[in-house]
């Protein structure tokens, strides 16, 4: 059980995927504009990652390793989380069709998200098994869900604030993400790994 | 060719066809009816079905924004209100209108001049416009959305368009103006 | 919901506080002990049809009418609305628009009277003295007559706001009057207490409600002590207590001095009816008792003309409709020119811009202020998000965030900080180290949501109506082919019926004999029309 607690606060806050590890950018700072769509964008990568994580375990147990095809890996958990994210499209586009409309070209985008693929690769690396590789992504993405909430309460109150006309705009997002990843340096310790 | 490239190439084809089998039983499963984005998009419009988005009525430009075909800045009675609500929808930059955003007005039928040829009645896309043939022709002031689809058509041309809304019960506060210390 | 005020054994009332507010030099020295002066009657009134919220009174006279003093010159206008009275007799010269008190400056259809000078008083309906013993509902109808409105700034018609669907436990008089520098209800409740008991006592009856408590501010000690006296004279009432509550701005706002005396909250956007509770203010109340008592309409209230640039202040009893400039006049004219000319309080009140304006229901102070009271703050600096405005505002509201989401335009931001709770106390503005004009923001911003939604229902209506008129074009192209698809089926049937066993040729002939006798019916009603003509163009 504290196997699954000390995974879960070393993805979220120490080893945090965004600040620390500096995977999925290109979500991060795309779609961190207004409050709603960082949600959504959240919840939409945490099914995405915590289901490809399953289903990568599951291809890596079942069928590269039986057959000996690991050097096929990338190929395979691309496949498969390209699927993942086909499927998530869908039932998106059905649920909420606002929210599907708004993430645009960010929700197919989660495919070459490499926040996902290296979850994949990393419960790899690392022998977790099933549950550990489920609670690894679950985790993954709830450290990336909440940066990306944070960053986009942040962003929202930054662009109605007075910032000097040089650092409009894209610039101060930056600092602002810089100053998070300082912030989140704080963390490191916390969980011996 | 080696049983190994074969396992490879058989294990990937395999992998492939399952997960687009389970995609493509998602797709019907999950199939959006009708255009949802669309019905957003109208229920920001002004509409006033005055045509001035290049569109003939305001579901048409809804539909074409949904698609992606129209900016979303041509709604002119709409003005930066609706520009800015659209903007929010859709998650894009808001953008400024293109044209001037004018008073609003309603149209204003001259009894005098007024020939009684239904011709403005029927042209009204609002049906603010009252009157038989033979009979003197009023514009509903409460309905009209001051589109001006009503001019063209009178043949004697006694329509005109007077401005609203400068009265103390469509007065508003203004904007307060920042006047930052250096 | 019972309600709990636990008394102390020297039957002292338990007090709350409101988050907030400010302790602001009161100023009320300059005419708090200037006693009611009656004016001279102006020769012209301009009595604005609209004094109150709600639809406007509509005209019930005409130019040239000779009306007397209490005369209705306009009807309530529906549900929410109030009557407006001629406030002496002479002729009506005008019904146009005029100049009102009002920020924008805008005019708005006035009742313009010429005065004869004779103050001769209409025909008043009976007094009914008899009040505790009669329905509700004709003391109620007897206050919509008079045009009563809530004199202490809101001008809501008051006949409405004792109509209430939810039991009325506990009702509150404010005579709070925190704003500084205004001291007309603080001469009303020591001139004219007995006025105010018996109103209070007129409205407890209306609503039926348990207790009456009277919330004064402590710098008003005669006042409360006058309230006392009288509350000994007229007999001992345990259902009226007289509480004074200590003096903070802004305790005479309505949830404020809800929550000071009776220690409830009213629910955000909602009503104080839904706590149980109804707050009139003391001028409405004793507006109330000469409705009733006196069968006597709306048509003076006490006025306070105070500031340093006036040369004598004091409180006058102004008829409604009479122009500032009588009042400025009465009070010796200015000293200096006024730096601000306000009508209401520093805090709340809103700048004038000239003096022919007249005094509605509503206006309960001109302050003149002089460059030294008001002081230019200069332009605003950037906000530094020190917090100050949250500490002060008595609404617990997030002044901070309102101006940052109000300035971006982003609305709904706005919104969802309760920007409608906002009760522009001014606090925030007062406290500003930047001096940003917040209230001004707040208000920009409701007016812009406001009209969003009317733009949003009018857009709902047009959308409705070109849906409509699409079906019924639909529908009559529909008939329009139904009827011809039908009549080419007569046609063919009646073919066939006529010239049965005969296909080709007999077909044909057929039509073209029915086509035949087409014609001819036209040509015949064609030579009648053209005979019935003839006569005429001959004639």
């Amino acid at each position: 059980m504290t196997e699954y607690a000390l995974i879960l606060i070393s993805t979220v806050l120490v080893n945090n995927f965004v600040l620390v590890k500096f995977l999925g950018l290109c979500p991060f700072m795309g779609v961190s504009k207004r409050f709603e769509t960082a949600l959504g964008m959240g919840l939409a990568t945490t099914f995405v990652m915590t289901l490809s994580s399953v289903c990568t375990w599951l291809v890596e147990a079942y069928v590269l390793l039986p057959l000996g095809i690991e050097y096929l890996r990338t190929i395979a958990y691309i496949l498969v989380i390209a699927a993942v994210v086909q499927f998530t499209e869908t039932v998106m586009h059905r649920q909420s069709p606002v929210l599907y409309q708004v993430l645009g070209i960010f929700l197919p985008l989660i495919t070459t998200n490499c926040a996902v693929l290296g979850v994949a690769i990393l419960n790899t690396q690392q022998g977790h098994t099933l549950a550990e590789s489920a609670v690894y992504g679950f985790g993954a993405a709830v450290g990336f869900s909440l940066v990306l909430i944070l960053f986009a309460g942040i962003r929202e109150r930054v662009t109605v604030a007075d910032v000097p006309r040089p650092f409009q705009g894209s610039a101060v997002a930056m600092i602002t993400a810089g100053l998070m990843s300082l912030a989140f340096m704080g963390f490191a310790g916390l969980v011996s790994r | 060719m080696s049983s190994a490239v074969l396992t490879a190439i058989l294990a990937m084809t395999t992998l492939a066809a399952v997960l687009g089998l389970l995609l493509g039983y998602s797709a019907i499963r999950f199939r959006v009816e009708g255009d949802p984005i669309a019905d957003q998009i109208d229920a920001l419009l002004a509409q006033s079905q005055c045509g001035q988005c290049g569109y003939p009525g305001c579901r048409p430009y809804a539909e074409a924004v949904a698609k992606g075909e129209a900016a979303i800045n041509k709604c002119i009675p709409g003005g930066e209100a609706t520009a800015r609500a659209l903007a929010d929808l859709l998650g894009r930059e808001p953008e400024p209108l293109e044209t001037e955003v004018q008073a609003p007005k309603v149209a204003l039928i001259d009894d005098q001049a007024c020939i009684g040829c239904t011709l403005c009645v029927q042209s009204c896309p609002v049906d603010a416009i009252v009157g038989a043939a033979k009979q003197l022709h009023g514009v509903l002031a409460a309905e009209c959305t001051g589109c001006g689809l009503c001019l063209a058509p009178c043949p004697v041309a006694c329509i005109r368009m007077v401005p609203v809304g400068s009265d103390l019960a469509h007065w508003r506060w203004p904007a307060p103006t920042e006047r930052l210390a250096a | 919901m019972s309600v709990t005020n636990p008394e102390s054994e020297h039957g002292q009332s338990r007090l709350w506080t409101f988050h907030g507010g400010l302790h602001l030099p009161d100023e009320k020295a300059l005419s708090n002990d200037q006693p009611i002066e009656p004016l001279r009657l102006p020769p012209l009134l301009v009595i604005p049809l609209r004094q109150h919220i709600g639809a406007p009174a509509r005209p019930g006279v005409r130019v040239g009418d000779q009306v007397r003093k209490g005369q209705v010159i306009g009807t309530a206008d529906g549900y929410v609305s109030a009557a407006v009275h001629a406030s002496s007799s002479g002729t009506v010269i005008a019904i146009e628009e005029r100049r009102i008190p009002h920020p924008s400056g805008l005019p708005a259809p006035c009742v313009v009277i010429a005065t004869d000078g004779q103050d001769a008083w209409a025909p008043l309906p009976a007094p009914l003295t008899d009040y505790p013993h009669l329905d509700p509902a004709l003391l109620r109808e007897r206050v919509h007559w008079a045009g009563v409105v809530g004199l202490g700034g809101g001008a809501f018609p008051t006949s409405v706001k004792l109509r209430s669907e939810r039991h009325i436990e506990t009702l509150i008089i404010n005579g709070a009057e925190c704003e500084p520098y205004i001291t007309c209800d603080d001469r009303l409740m020591r001139e004219r207490s007995v006025q105010v008991l018996e109103g209070a006592r007129i409205i407890r009856t209306l609503l039926g409600a348990e207790r009456v408590l009277i919330g004064i501010e402590d710098n008003k000690p005669a006042a409360i002590a006058a309230l006392s006296a009288a509350l000994a004279d007229t007999g001992p009432d345990t259902h009226i207590r007289i509480i004074p509550v200590p003096t903070r701005y802004p305790s005479g706002g309505e949830r404020q001095l809800i929550r000071i005396l009776t220690g409830r909250e009213v629910p955000t956007r909602g009503l104080p009816a839904q706590i149980g509770v109804a707050c009139q203010n003391v001028a409405t109340t004793a507006a109330v008792a000469d409705a009733v008592l006196l069968g006597r309409p709306l048509i003076t209230r006490v006025v306070t003309v105070t500031g340093r640039a006036v040369a004598r202040p004091g409180n006058l009893a102004v008829p409604i409709g009479t122009p500032l400039s009588h009042l400025v006049a009465h009070c010796g004219g200015f000293r200096e020119t006024p730096r601000r000319l306000l009508c209401g309080g520093p805090m709340m009140g809103f700048a004038l811009s000239d003096l022919e304006i007249p005094i509605t229901k509503a206006f309960n102070c001109l302050l003149a202020l002089t460059a030294a009271e008001a002081p230019d703050p200069g332009p605003a600096l950037a906000c530094i998000r020190c917090g100050r405005c949250a500490e002060v505002c008595p609404v617990r509201l997030l002044p901070q965030q309102l101006y940052w989401h109000a300035r971006a335009k982003a609305f709904d931001r706005a919104q969802g900080y309760n920007l409608f709770d906002c009760i522009e106390c001014g606090c925030c503005a007062q406290v500003c180290p930047s001096h940003i004009p917040l209230v001004q923001y707040y208000r920009f911003a409701k007016n812009a949501i406001w009209a969003h939604e009317e733009e949003r229902r009018k857009a709902d209506q047009a959308r409705a109506r070109h849906q409509a008129r699409q079906a019924r074009l639909e529908r009559l192209e529909q008939e329009r082919q139904s009827k011809l698809r039908k009549k080419r089926e007569i046609l063919d049937d009646t073919t066939a019926a006529t010239v049965p066993g005969q296909v080709a040729d007999g077909d044909l002939d057929a039509r073209r004999a029915l086509i035949e006798a087409a014609k001819q019916r036209a040509a015949a009603k064609k030579a009648a029309a053209q005979s019935r003509i003839e006569p005429v163009d001959q004639g």
